[in-house]
């Protein structure tokens, strides 16, 4: 049967999910933080930079983590070692956060503590380099993470990941001379998909980068308060 | 597995739907999705894990059709449409610029609903809704 044009519903799939990420969002707006939404592919070291990260971010800022680890708690138990309040979310064994998920962990953030007195909160969303991007959570900016281990076509592969993201961190540069891997085809195939996208290369072993990435959040929290791109779709 | 997600996602979307609905709904026939091929929904899969989904709910029977929406960009140097590829890291084959503007492929939306509001009405008239 042919289709006319006006005919149409046009729901997006995901409203339900985007309805809650707006609720989110408008939660951060009240508490007046900047919500950070970290994704990567499994071991790209997300857990690893919030290890290195907190303890100087936590110098003159109040930070607290959403750790969205599939199954278990051991990346929430390397984080408390830093002295950070974290809250796991139960994802049970979905492949990604969704909004209604971080809503969750938002109501067990707030039985800890009050988050209008937090200037950060860091989501680390579960290792997935595909759905994650699909699913907006409520945050001001996406950061995805590629360490250099992975290849310079990953960005080719996984392309919506590394479109959506406002900031990707290269990591594990400290590994670069024991790879054949070419860090600048890494960014020109980041910034063939996402020209828009801001580029840092770090190593949270050594610390090189580290502080490009914290100038990144200082400015992201300086620009917070302005209005935040539409929620993606179409 | 995400496309375990995107079912429950549009089972809870078509669930709203028939909430709003003035009449109920005694039937849906068929649910026509776009899917943009720049998404990281796989249509055949959808589809396999809605047929299970819906076994025993109020959309058992119904059948889900996806239209594939072609992944196009827009290259900002000369203003032509492409298809983005991999092979050429998504750039302008034209001008060999970077993929600033996507024309189509992010959809995910359901865009009709052919569905009837009374069975027994429904099989007088034969006739089937569809949404607006
Ligand atoms: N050499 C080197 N190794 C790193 C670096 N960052 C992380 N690693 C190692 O990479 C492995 C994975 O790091 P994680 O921080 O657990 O990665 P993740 O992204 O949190 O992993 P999931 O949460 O399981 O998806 C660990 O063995 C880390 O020690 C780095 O900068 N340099
Ligand atoms: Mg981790
Ligand atoms: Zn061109």
């Amino acid at each position: 049967m042919h289709m006319p044009l006006e005919d149409t519903l046009d729901l997006n799939l995901l409203t339900a999910n985007q309805h809650q990420a707006e609720h989110n969002h408008q939660h951060f707006q009240g508490w007046d933080l900047l919500c950070l939404n970290l994704m990567s592919s499994p071991g790209a070291g997300k857990t690893a930079l919030l290890e290195r990260s907190l303890p100087a971010l936590a110098a003159d800022l109040r930070v607290a983590v959403l750790e969205g680890d599939m199954t278990t708690l051991l990346d929430a138990e390397r984080l408390e070692a830093v002295s950070i309040p974290v809250v796991p979310i139960t994802t049970g064994r979905s492949c990604h956060l969704d909004a209604a998920m971080v809503s969750g962990g938002l109501k067990l953030l707030e039985q800890r503590l009050d988050p209008s007195g937090l200037d950060l909160l860091l989501v680390e969303n579960v290792g997935n380099l595909v759905c994650p991007a699909e699913f907006e959570v409520g945050e001001h900016h996406k950061v995805a993470l590629l360490s250099v281990t992975e290849g310079d076509d990953k960005p080719l592969k996984y392309p919506l990941m590394f479109r959506q993201a406002d900031v990707v961190l290269i990591t594990k540069v400290d590994l670069l001379p024991h790879l054949p891997v070419d860090l600048a085809a890494i960014r020109r195939n980041i910034l063939s998909i996402n020209p828009n996208a801001t580029v840092i290369e770090v190593s949270a072993l050594t610390g090189e980068g580290i502080h490009s990435w914290h100038h990144w959040v200082q400015q992201a929290l300086a620009a917070r308060k302005q209005p935040v791109p539409a929620l993606a779709t179409a | 597995m995400h496309e375990v997600d995107m079912t429950k996602c549009l089972l809870i979307s078509l669930n709203e739907w028939r909430d709003r609905q003035a009449q109920p709904t005694a039937m849906v026939e068929t649910v026509h999705l776009d899917v943009g091929r720049f998404t990281c929904v796989e249509p055949n899969q959808l589809v396999t894990t809605y047929n299970a989904a819906v076994q025993g709910s109020w959309l058992d029977g119904s059948e889900l059709t996806i239209t594939e929406i072609p992944f196009v960009g827009r290259c900002v140097a000369c203003n032509a449409s492409y298809n983005p590829v991999p092979e050429s890291a998504y750039r302008s084959p034209c001008c060999d610029h970077p993929l600033k503007e996507i024309v189509s492929g992010r959809e995910l939306r359901i865009r009709s609903i052919d569905y009837r509001t009374d069975a027994r009405a429904a099989l007088e008239s034969g006739q089937i809704q569809r949404t607006r």
